[in-house]
């Protein structure tokens, strides 16, 4: 149905959302990649010159980078293996025929409306502080002391957190797919004998790799530039014990005030981000065509 | 896949979906019980669930304290400017390329959902920059084009998936009968693709509506949306438990209602095409 003519007017359409998205990459990242070879500082605004890779070098060699960039892989690590296991759990108890369904969606759902400084908040002062959360109430009732959850895991805290914001968006993606399988298969199966976890292996589940492939592509987009939940409850610390790729540069740029060297780290932020995106499509790109 | 199941086993599983959201949506519901409580009660220890002093007192302090509609307006233009102009530019592309598909469309569609991997922080100083040399920085319109485009690859993504789901032969049928391409466009796709461009709008407005990087690093007071509003409220305030949550459930009840109300079509919308 591609006549010359409409293949003409279709690469018209699509023509100013390209262009809009290049200006949108490339004018900040071509104005980041100059600054990283830059001597800028707000301190010091006298002084400027081109510094070739001081800046990176700087960045790469600071105590908290390798720290920072393994921080940054175990969040997006951690909230993807924890929301598409319980996602999937999830999912398939509430496919089960349950009295008051809608209910139950609308009440799993909410977490998702919640913007992260409001999550983060709720969680860092009515849940895990350790004079009046909720938590050390619980830990005294116990009679046991206070865990002092953002000091002593603030990585495991903070993965909490985001794992909550996007446990709903994992389950019901994962729910939708559940309820598109047909039941007859299941009940052959059933009747042929197979056991319930020989199921889901090999029913249930490839039937769901287009949906867990979806969560973890739209996911991984979204965690990679994880900051307003660090930012509110950890600062990250303590020390730098919860400091991601991102929170580092917002230190160096904000704090620090060095705009060089926060630039670098952004560059390197932005090679991590394109490294992880190869393997994703190369790994799951598969999954989307069908 | 709904099955026959007896009783005992049909109310074990009841109670334990039951129980499950509970304990997911339990952080909401605590928040919203101490916004109404007062200070003391809040941080009263053992936590107080039904004996505590309930009071409106904390909202009626947060509304006078703060110019709490100017925000909320400033959320509502931005959320909904936002998506109203990504969907005008998306729709046709997304049109394009679900119908006219080239040998690049899948490429191209992966390139436009990886612009989006690129962590803000690493382009706030630039943006920051560019924004304040443009006159855009605390604009109601600056925030408008920095969200469209920041969701752009997102709404076109979900367009493009529910737009394939549209038969070709209609439109065969429809250029037989001698339609244009606009008129195709108007009186054949839109109303197939309404539902498809109903649930992508909702879910660009929530998007919109919770982004709290962007809307705090290029405001300062005048177009400062509902997510500044908190974040400036939990920093100086010192730690008031009730006022803090009464804030915080002003901030997120609208869109929290809106959510509910469209739960359907946005779950729908939410698949990214993953179902089929």
């Amino acid at each position: 149905m591609s006549t010359h003519s409409s293949r003409l007017a279709a690469r018209l359409m699509v023509a100013p959302s390209v262009a809009l998205l290049l200006i949108w990459m490339i004018v900040p990242l071509a104005m980041t990649l100059y600054y990283s070879f830059r001597f800028y500082r707000l301190l010091s605004p006298d002084r400027t010159g081109w510094v070739g890779f001081n800046n990176y070098l700087w960045f790469m060699n600071a105590p908290d980078f390798w720290l920072a960039l393994f921080n940054t892989l175990t969040l997006v690590g951690g909230v993807l293996i924890i929301t598409v296991i319980l996602g999937t759990l999830i999912a398939l108890l509430i496919d089960q025929p349950v009295k008051g369904q809608g209910l139950l969606r609308i009440l799993i759902i909410a977490p998702f409306f919640v913007m992260p400084p409001v999550a983060a908040s709720i969680w860092e002062n009515l849940f895990m502080h350790p004079q009046n959360g909720l938590f050390s109430a619980v830990s005294r009732g116990f009679g046991a002391q206070p865990i002092l959850f953002l000091e002593d895991y603030p990585m495991l805290s903070v993965i909490g957190i985001v794992s909550w914001e996007w446990l709903p968006f994992a389950t019901l993606i994962l729910l939708t797919a559940l309820q598109s399988l047909s039941s007859e298969q299941l009940e052959a199966a059933e009747m042929d004998g197979a056991s319930a976890f020989s199921r889901f292996r090999y029913i249930i589940l490839p039937h769901m790799t287009r949906a867990i492939t979806v969560v973890i592509l739209i996911q991984t987009i979204f965690l990679l530039g994880i900051f307003g939940e660090i930012y509110t409850t950890t600062q990250g610390g303590p020390g730098s014990a919860s400091t991601t790729l991102p929170y580092m540069i917002f230190k160096q740029a904000i704090v620090a005030k060095d705009i060089g060297r926060a630039a670098a780290g952004g560059i390197i932020a932005v090679i991590l981000a394109n490294i992880v995106a190869y393997f994703l499509m190369r790994g799951l790109g598969r999954n989307l065509d069908s | 896949m709904a099955r026959a199941q007896s009783p005992r086993r049909r109310l074990i599983t009841t109670l334990a979906a039951w129980a499950v959201a509970l304990i997911i949506f339990f952080p909401v519901l605590w928040m919203i019980l101490t916004s109404f409580k007062t200070e003391a009660s809040a941080v009263a220890m053992p936590p107080q669930f039904l004996s505590a002093d309930w009071t409106l007192e904390n909202y009626a302090e947060v509304w006078a304290r703060s110019d709490y509609p100017r925000f909320f307006w400033n959320s509502v233009v931005i959320s909904i400017g936002s998506t109203l102009f990504g969907l005008a530019i998306a729709i046709p592309s997304a049109w394009a390329m679900a119908f006219v598909p080239g040998k690049k469309t899948k490429d191209l569609l992966m390139w436009m959902l990886s612009t989006k991997m690129m962590p803000a922080v690493a382009v706030m100083i630039p943006l920051y920059l560019l924004f304040q040399r443009l006159g855009l920085i605390d604009t109601k319109f600056g925030l408008v084009i920095a969200l469209m485009l920041m969701n752009l690859p997102i709404i076109i993504w979900m367009l493009y998936t529910y737009f394939k789901e549209i038969p070709g032969e209609i439109l065969e049928a429809s250029r037989m009968d001698g339609a244009t391409l606009w008129g195709e466009i108007i009186y054949v796709l839109t109303p197939m693709a309404l539902p498809g461009i109903a649930s992508t709008m909702l879910l660009n407005i929530i998007l919109a509506w919770n982004e709290a990087f962007w809307t705090i690093v290029l405001t300062t007071t005048k177009a400062a949306p509902l997510s500044a509003f908190i974040a400036s409220f939990s920093a100086p305030q010192g730690l008031f438990y009730a006022k803090l949550s009464a804030a915080s459930a002003m901030a997120i009840l609208p869109i929290l209602i809106l959510g509910w109300f469209s739960q359907k079509q946005l779950v729908r919308g939410l698949t990214f095409g993953a179902v089929k």
